[in-house]
């Protein structure tokens, strides 16, 4: 592998992991967050922001339409004869149409494809035109429209405040968040040789390997410790450089509760690195490919539970929002904050979401596993019967399928967070520190015990043998 | 005389409510039964109660005073009379009219005036009906069930007789469901200044 090739993956795969986070799931999950209070609460949410097409353009797309949907269904109908002759070749073994088999199976792919294309296209203009031009995309231009008006707000600066310290806290507290991502494993490794190839199912391969991760460090999950941490000093620091009292409670309230936090999640952790005996994630993810889900297995089902909640905790969102609670501290650590600085702290809370969404699976919910899919493809297998099929894939489909799973493993976590979020209502302060020390706590180190007597007993191992042997 | 005690039982949990966790669950499968409802549900059964405002609109009450609207008659003239009733009438003194008089060969000479200039000013206007109930001849209604349209410019709000007789009611109509009788009616012979009864 040559110091470029190195160094061009290294950017793609910083450039995923940002538009990954910073660029469609912080935006989408604000828009997706208000959406999904308002469908809680009957109402519709926002809706309403739009790019206005001109006239002329308006005219022009309602002219494209019928031509599109005549397109639609010749392109469909040519599909269609494809499918019935490749059928008639399946059921009775000769050729209909002086049409090779491979020709006609390039048929059906491309003008399927081209007549779905089209007809969702036709569908697209008639909304366009139903809206009077007017592109809505549900609403997802919300957020735009948000980016702008703290882009053109006031950049206000308490007069008393430490400039330096006060512009430098959404800073500190934005960027750990992302870097967070850089030793999250999004897909199995590539083997930047065989894309176009079906791999064998085990064994080593040679070649240059491209990890799908951005940094594969030794420390793994320690690394996200120590920068979750530095989260802390952003809040603090920014509630101590605004001159506000409420600031400085705030910030006081985000320090105390993320080091308490900081704590069980540390201790909630402990279990799974003695049940996949490694601190790298992309060894977890591995782990669970190789056997089943971290969930699945018992002492670990607690330690996520306890995970999520802690983690929750961590991110200082409700309901355990304490440091901004507007009851009582007006907006916390934020008050002062406007403006993009503002957007800054929002955004560094949306990523964290999002990181937290991505240790979580990849820690509890296998990572990249797919059910079923394994290096040369899918292979259904059912219990108790030696029966299955399979569907072998070429090795670039492989890691595209595992890539797209572990987003939607992603985007489920996050709506359950969402969830949670508009359910359930803040706890008070020490209640909070209650449940961190006196429950939290003993609870995940009593957890760890378990686990070790587990993995001692030799239980694990009947365990996860009696869950391959189902599967 | 004994003091009377009413004790009040301390309301009691149950070990699920005090474990927190089961209630959690509880809150959290009432809030994702609404949005499953709400954002995946058949249309019929969706709740939302918002209403996406400029493309659709809900019809204002029946009874909802609009802007208002000058009734004409069969002929397409107005039914008012120049009686400056509703303009005495009117707490905001928004009506501005001038009474004119039919040429002496219109039947209606002497039986009637008309307004030469009707005016109202829908800024000043406090939309408090009193106009419409003081008018003797049905010739002013507030029954358009349309807001005031909103404009950048003062000119746009002070409505003139043209403007006011070309806003149709709720029903399409220029017209009223009373009944008018012009002069010449032998059932309604009315006051004629000239001839007197």
């Amino acid at each position: 592998m040559t110091t470029t090739f190195l160094v061009v993956s290294s950017l793609v795969k910083v450039v995923v992991v940002l538009v990954i986070t910073v660029g469609t799931f912080a935006p989408v999950i604000i828009w997706a967050e208000r959406r999904q209070s308002a469908m809680i609460q009957d109402r519709l949410g926002p809706s309403r922001a739009a790019i206005t097409l001109p006239a002329s353009a308006v005219g022009f797309i309602d002219r494209a339409r019928l031509p599109m949907w005549r397109l639609a269904a010749l392109t469909g109908i040519t599909a269609i004869v494809a499918l019935l002759a490749l059928t008639f070749v399946a059921v009775k073994g000769s050729n209909p149409l002086p049409l090779s088999t491979s020709a006609l199976t390039a048929t059906l792919v491309g003008f399927g494809a081209a007549s779905v294309l089209l007809r969702v296209g036709y569908g697209v203009h008639g909304t366009i035109v139903r809206n009077g031009g007017k592109i809505m995309l549900l609403g997802l231009l919300h957020p735009l429209a948000d980016a702008l008006k703290f882009i053109f707000k006031e950049d206000f600066v308490p007069p008393k405040s430490d400039k330096l310290l006060f512009s430098a806290g959404p800073i500190i507290a934005l960027i750990p968040a992302i870097a967070a991502f850089a030793v999250v494993p999004f897909a199995s490794s590539l083997h930047w040789d065989y894309l176009n190839q079906v791999l064998p199912r085990t064994g080593e391969i040679a070649g240059p390997v491209v990890p799908m991760q951005v940094a594969s460090i030794n420390v793994g999950i320690l690394f996200i410790f120590a920068i979750a941490s530095t989260g802390i000093i952003g809040a603090a620091i920014s509630g101590y450089a605004s001159d506000n009292k409420y600031s400085l409670l705030g910030g006081i309230r985000a320090a105390s509760q993320m080091v308490s936090y900081e704590v069980v999640l540390g201790l909630t952790l402990v279990p799974p690195f003695m049940v996949y005996a490694s601190l790298r994630l992309e060894n977890m993810a591995t782990w669970q490919y190789d056997h089943i889900w971290g969930i699945f297995i018992p002492p670990l089902t607690l330690a996520a539970i306890n995970f999520f909640v802690a983690a929750i905790a961590e991110t200082k969102r409700v309901p355990f929002d304490l440091p901004e609670g507007e009851s009582e501290l007006v907006g916390g650590y934020l008050t002062e904050y406007s403006g993009m600085k503002f957007g800054m702290f929002f955004m560094g809370e949306f990523v964290e979401v999002v990181s937290l969404a991505a240790l979580a699976s990849v820690i509890f919910l296998g990572g990249w596993d797919v059910p079923f899919l394994y290096r040369d493809g899918f292979e259904f297998s059912l219990p108790f019967v030696a029966t299955g099929f399979s569907v072998p894939l070429v090795h670039w489909l492989v890691v595209a399928i595992q890539f797209l799973f572990f987003l939607f493993k992603i985007i489920v976590l996050i709506w359950f967070q969402l969830m949670i979020r508009w359910s359930l209502p803040r706890f008070r302060y020490d209640q909070l520190m209650s449940l961190c020390w006196k429950g939290l706590l003993p609870v995940s180190l009593l957890n760890i015990l378990v686990a070790g007597a587990f993995i001692l007993s030799g239980w694990l191992d009947g365990w996860v043998a009696f869950f391959e042997k189902i599967f | 005389m004994a003091v009377e005690v009413k004790v009040i039982k301390k309301p009691e949990r149950t070990v699920a409510e005090q474990v927190y966790l089961p209630e959690i669950a509880k809150g959290l499968g009432l809030a994702m039964s609404r949005f499953f409802k709400n954002t995946f549900g058949p249309k019929a059964s969706k709740e939302i109660a918002t209403v996406k405002y400029p493309e659709e609109t809900v019809e204002y009450p029946e009874r909802f005073r609009g802007i208002h609207r000058l009734t004409q008659r069969t002929d397409g003239s107005p039914r008012c009379v120049a009686c400056l009733c509703c303009s005495t009438a009117c707490p905001a003194q928004c009506i501005h009219i001038e009474a004119a008089e039919y040429e002496p060969d219109d039947p209606r000479y002497g039986y009637e005036r008309f307004p030469a200039v009707f005016t109202i000013d829908e800024l000043r206007c406090i939309f408090c009906g009193y106009c419409v109930e003081a008018c003797p001849c049905d010739a002013i209604r507030m029954d358009t069930g349309m807001h005031m349209p909103p404009s950048t410019r003062r000119e746009h709000f002070i409505f003139d007789k043209a403007t006011l007789l070309s806003i149709p009611g709720r029903d399409g109509s220029y017209l009223t469901a009373n009944p008018r009788h012009e002069p010449g009616d032998p059932s309604h012979p009315g006051v004629d200044r000239e001839r007197g009864h």
